[in-house]
């Protein structure tokens, strides 16, 4: 037996042909993990082709799963541990391998010419490259054909079971126990019973295998985490976007109606909302993406919860019918998950660069509620939060996510409903207690200047609603130049009295400083990490991290003005920098990246130890 | 639908408080007209009935209607259109649309509206010219045409409405013309009755940009001898003082004088129903030799989507029980943290 080492936390990245079953060989290991208790990040990192010429570079599939037994925030910076099945999976992803870090290879697929089409010039596994690794060469293929030998299956199909041998060995490598993966498998192939026996033997046998093995200097043991006490489950900041609008729909008694054209990384946002039709959830998969935001344009006419999910470039063909839900003053949820851009950029890559888009996208003057999800299960609170802000405000808003926490799973601690997402009062009037004599569609409340919601079917409160400019009284269409002024003034104010209805900003940390971190959107568990580690040597550093966007809360301004610097990190190119600094006056520096990754824990560390040092 | 006989609304109570400003002897006001009187004939309430329009001079339509009525962007009524609709299927929904509008900045919405079958009209004014804009030729009108963004005459090749609404998949398709107040009412009210997308082209005179581009067809005086109307289960037959018919030879609809050689039984009889034949009447729509059809080309009942919607909603909680949002958090996996 091995040497048993405990650990507070671990990173294991498996990676492999986009075809070798990465993504579910991950979320086996990260749904074991926590149920044993620990806290856990992950995040998949797939090819945009679905299935790219066997071996190569751009056909790598990658899950990372990080685990421990303290808080944990994001997937992690590095690996401890890197499972490559194919020479093409080592050479990209050993650089992410701590130095001296585990590296578990199938050594069946390291071919003449697999290693050349990876682009070694020589088989690493003999060449010293990997020198300063733990590495474990296995002949995983062929092990797992051998150990299946008694079941009746073709070779391909027994080849094909070898994801949950190397899951097998990781299992006892990290003390994990099977008994979550061998019912999900038996569940799984519950249709075929040869395919259930075959994945069932293949893991038992890694494991057998990785007992006895004499490379495997360590085993590691990771405790359980110090959590919040309740029940938990995981989720993707995708599927906890959907149940967010689900359950805002339920709260304010409406039916809930998606628009939407296929899009990565936003796809499974519609996937998911297809499947609750018991829940009065209509799915409109349209001809593209205008006609998506326009069928949810019409479902909110008809009295719908409305929403539309896409990304960047579908929100860019969405400009116009959003201008017009603007100036319809309607309750609409427009989801951006961001991804690298412009134009199709990196499809399958994270960015946070469509913050102007979102604020600025559209012609003429045409402000809406902007509001940014934090991390995965963030995404659920502020999915309703956008569906309330929408049904509250009579406005669009929209909503920013992106691919990181769209794919992104963490456990969640599923929350009380009945206390805390139980009741949205939208704006929908009762036909039966409305004076109709003068009544006008566009009346409005005096202090929040939000107009009442008619819809076809009232009797009595027929009216007609244009994208032309409308009288301000009356609501027919008006060309009345000093009208247009006070149109656009009601239009402002509108969504700036927002600012009353929304929390104020929480900061974590002392509230004044030498520097404070201004961060929005899936940055969060990253930033959070950096700074706590520095907090913890001394630092006075402190955190806001903005989740509403346009309009802020009204105490940022105050909030800046007690630290002597201000350091604002974003996935793009110096956008809420700008908006910072053009709104509060401050003269915030940006730490900005644009390679389709999320910020790393170390790199946001010295940035902000460097601007403490400029302080 | 809710029936109700005892509505009695008139004309007038479809006319909202607005001014209509269309040019002075634009086809619109006729079609105005038509559609206000027969929606005093199709049994539904006043506030069920929701107008949805693009950009364009047709589609200031809603404002003038005194029902609920949506004036949304250039090219996208089809698709709000049929949000409305699927969200609410009991509403009666009527889209306004021309010939730019619908067939040139919002073709593809139009084409998928028409192949989903949402049960609503779409009533197409048919100009072959662009008028809100000023002028510039659009996907109907004629090569050759001198128009304001082609002064050496158009290059394009124009779009017959009713082929394009047939290779969508319609499964009706109609055509009237602004002249003709009596035909364009019944027109609209077999729309109305038919289950399904209803697609209706009007052949609509722009007096500015574009006058007397149908004239040939359309005025009475030449009408007759260049034009049938197609009436479901009668013969094709035409013409002033010389009677005509349209006879099928080889695969081919042929226009005959009736006398010696033929007669009105040798004729073919219109079906509605019938693919094949409708296949043929759309074919003929850009032949000069050919006349006019005007009336219901066709029309058959299929899968509509918005009923699809609701009964597959009505079958998922037969099959799964009534929705439980507590059921679904903690649905999966799930662990206790004490």
């Amino acid at each position: 037996m091995s040497a048993l080492t405990e650990v507070e936390s671990v990173v294991i990245r498996f990676s492999g042909d986009s075809g070798d079953g990465m993504q579910l060989t991950g979320t086996q290991f990260s749904n074991t993990s926590a149920i044993m208790g620990n806290d856990i990040a992950t995040f998949p990192d797939y090819p945009a082709e679905i299935r790219a010429p066997q071996g190569t570079i751009a056909g790598v599939s990658g899950f990372q799963i990080h685990f421990g037994s303290r808080e944990i925030f994001t997937p992690g910076d590095e690996a401890d541990m890197l499972v490559a099945f194919n020479p093409a999976a080592l050479m990209v992803n050993l650089k992410d391998l701590k130095k001296g870090g585990t590296l578990l290879v199938n050594s069946d697929a390291f071919s003449d010419s697999k290693i050349a089409k990876a682009g070694f010039e020589a088989n690493p596994l003999d060449s010293g490259e990997l020198d300063g690794y733990q590495v474990i060469k296995v002949p995983i293929d062929s092990q797992t054909i051998e150990a299946l030998k008694d079941i009746d299956l073709d070779t391909k199909s027994k080849k094909r079971c070898k994801n949950f041998y190397a899951l097998g060995m990781t299992y006892f490598l990290y003390h994990r126990e099977m008994q979550t993966t061998l019912e999900w498998i038996k569940e799984k192939f519950s249709d075929h019973p040869e395919l259930l026996q075959a994945n069932q033997t293949a893991m038992k046998a890694g494991a057998h295998f990785a007992e006895t093995l004499e490379e495997v200097v360590s085993t590691y043991k990771v405790s359980s985490a110090k959590i919040d006490p309740g029940i938990y489950r995981q989720i993707n900041g995708n599927t906890s976007t959907a149940w967010g609008f689900m359950r805002a729909a339920q709260a304010a008694k409406l039916p809930l109606f998606l628009g939407s054209y296929p899009i990565t990384p936003a796809s499974d946002i519609l996937h998911e909302l297809s499947k609750y039709k018991e829940f009065d959830v209509k799915t409109f998969q349209a001809e593209d993406e205008i006609a998506a935001i326009c069928a949810a344009i019409g479902a909110g006419l008809a009295g719908s919860l409305a929403i539309t999910t896409s990304s960047g470039p579908g929100i860019a063909l969405k400009g116009e019918a959003i201008g017009m839900a603007i100036s319809y003053e309607i309750p609409l949820v427009i989801v951006n998950v961001q991804r690298g851009g412009p134009s199709t950029g990196l499809p399958t890559k994270t960015e946070q660069s469509d913050l102007f888009q979102a604020l600025y996208g559209r012609n003429g003057d045409a402000p809406l509620i902007i509001i940014a999800a934090s991390r995965p299960n963030d995404c659920f609170d502020m999915a309703y939060e956008a569906s309330r802000l929408a049904l509250e405000h009579m406005s669009p808003v929209i909503m920013l996510t992106d691919g990181y926490i769209a794919n992104g799973t963490e456990p969640w601690k599923i929350p009380d409903i009945d206390a805390h997402y139980a009741q949205i009062k939208h704006k929908m009037l009762d036909p039966n207690s409305v004076y109709t004599e003068n009544w006008s569609w566009i009346s409005r409340d005096p202090k929040t200047l939000v107009r009442d919601w008619a819809i076809p079917g009232m009797p009595g409160l027929e009216h007609r609603i244009g994208g032309l400019e409308k009288d301000f009284k009356t609501g027919n269409v008006s060309y009345d130049p000093a009208n247009h002024q006070k149109m656009s003034d009601i239009r402002r104010d509108k969504i700036e009295a927002v600012k009353e209805n929304i929390p104020l900003q929480e900061i974590e940390g002392e509230p004044s400083g030498d520097l404070l971190i201004i961060s929005w959107g899936g940055t969060y568990g990253a930033v959070e990490m950096a700074m706590r580690a520095l907090q913890k040597e001394g630092k006075k550093i402190s955190l806001i991290h903005l989740r509403y966007l346009n309009p802020m809360p009204k105490n940022v301004g105050e909030i800046i003005k007690n630290y002597k610097k201000v350091i604002i990190p974003e996935l793009n190119m110096g956008q809420m920098v700008h908006i910072i600094n053009a709104k509060f006056g401050c003269n915030a520096i940006g730490y900005n990246k644009v390679q389709g990754l999320p910020f790393k824990i170390s790199e946001l560390k010295s940035a902000f130890t460097q601007a403490l040092n400029e302080v | 639908m809710s029936e109700n006989t005892e509505l009695n609304y008139t004309k007038k109570d479809f006319a909202s408080d607005q001014e209509v400003k269309w040019c002075p002897g634009c086809g619109d006001y006729a079609i105005l007209s038509a559609i206000q009187t027969a929606l005093t004939h199709i049994g539904r309430k006043r506030e069920d009935i929701v107008f949805v329009s693009g950009i364009g001079c047709s589609s200031r339509f809603p404002y003038y209607m005194n029902t609920y009525g949506y004036h949304t962007i250039h090219g996208r009524a089809p698709a709000v259109a049929s949000g409305l609709k699927t969200a609410n299927p009991d509403l009666s929904v009527w889209v306004i649309t021309g010939d730019g509008d619908s067939l040139s900045i919002g073709g593809n919405h139009l084409i998928h509206a028409l192949r989903r079958n949402v049960d609503m009209n779409i009533v197409l004014f048919n100009n072959e010219i662009y008028g809100l804009t000023k002028g510039q030729y659009s996907p109907t009108t004629q090569p050759g045409h001198i128009t304001k963004s082609t002064p050496y005459g158009s290059l394009d090749r124009p779009f017959s409405p009713a082929k394009l609404a047939f290779g969508a998949s319609a499964t009706f398709i109609a055509r009237t013309l602004d002249a003709d107040a009596n035909h364009m009412q019944e027109v609209m009210l077999e729309a109305e009755a038919h289950r399904g997308t209803s697609f209706i082209e009007i052949y609509q005179n722009c007096v500015i940009f574009n006058d007397g581009c149908h004239s040939q067809y359309v005025n009475k005086e030449s009408r007759n001898d260049h034009s049938i109307i197609l009436t479901h289960g009668k013969p094709m037959v035409f013409g002033g003082d010389i009677k005509k018919g349209i006879i099928l030879d080889h695969l081919r609809l042929k226009v005959v004088e009736l006398g010696e050689m033929y007669t009105e039984e040798d004729c073919l009889v219109h079906d509605k129903h019938n693919e094949m034949l409708a296949s043929l009447l759309v074919a003929i729509d850009a032949d000069p030799a050919m006349p006019k059809l005007y009336g219901v080309l066709y029309a058959v009942n299929d899968v509509i989507y918005n009923e699809q919607v609701t009964t597959q909603i009505v079958e998922v909680k037969a099959k799964k029980g009534p929705a439980d949002f507590h059921k679904l958090l903690y649905s999966g996996d799930t662990w206790h943290i004490e």
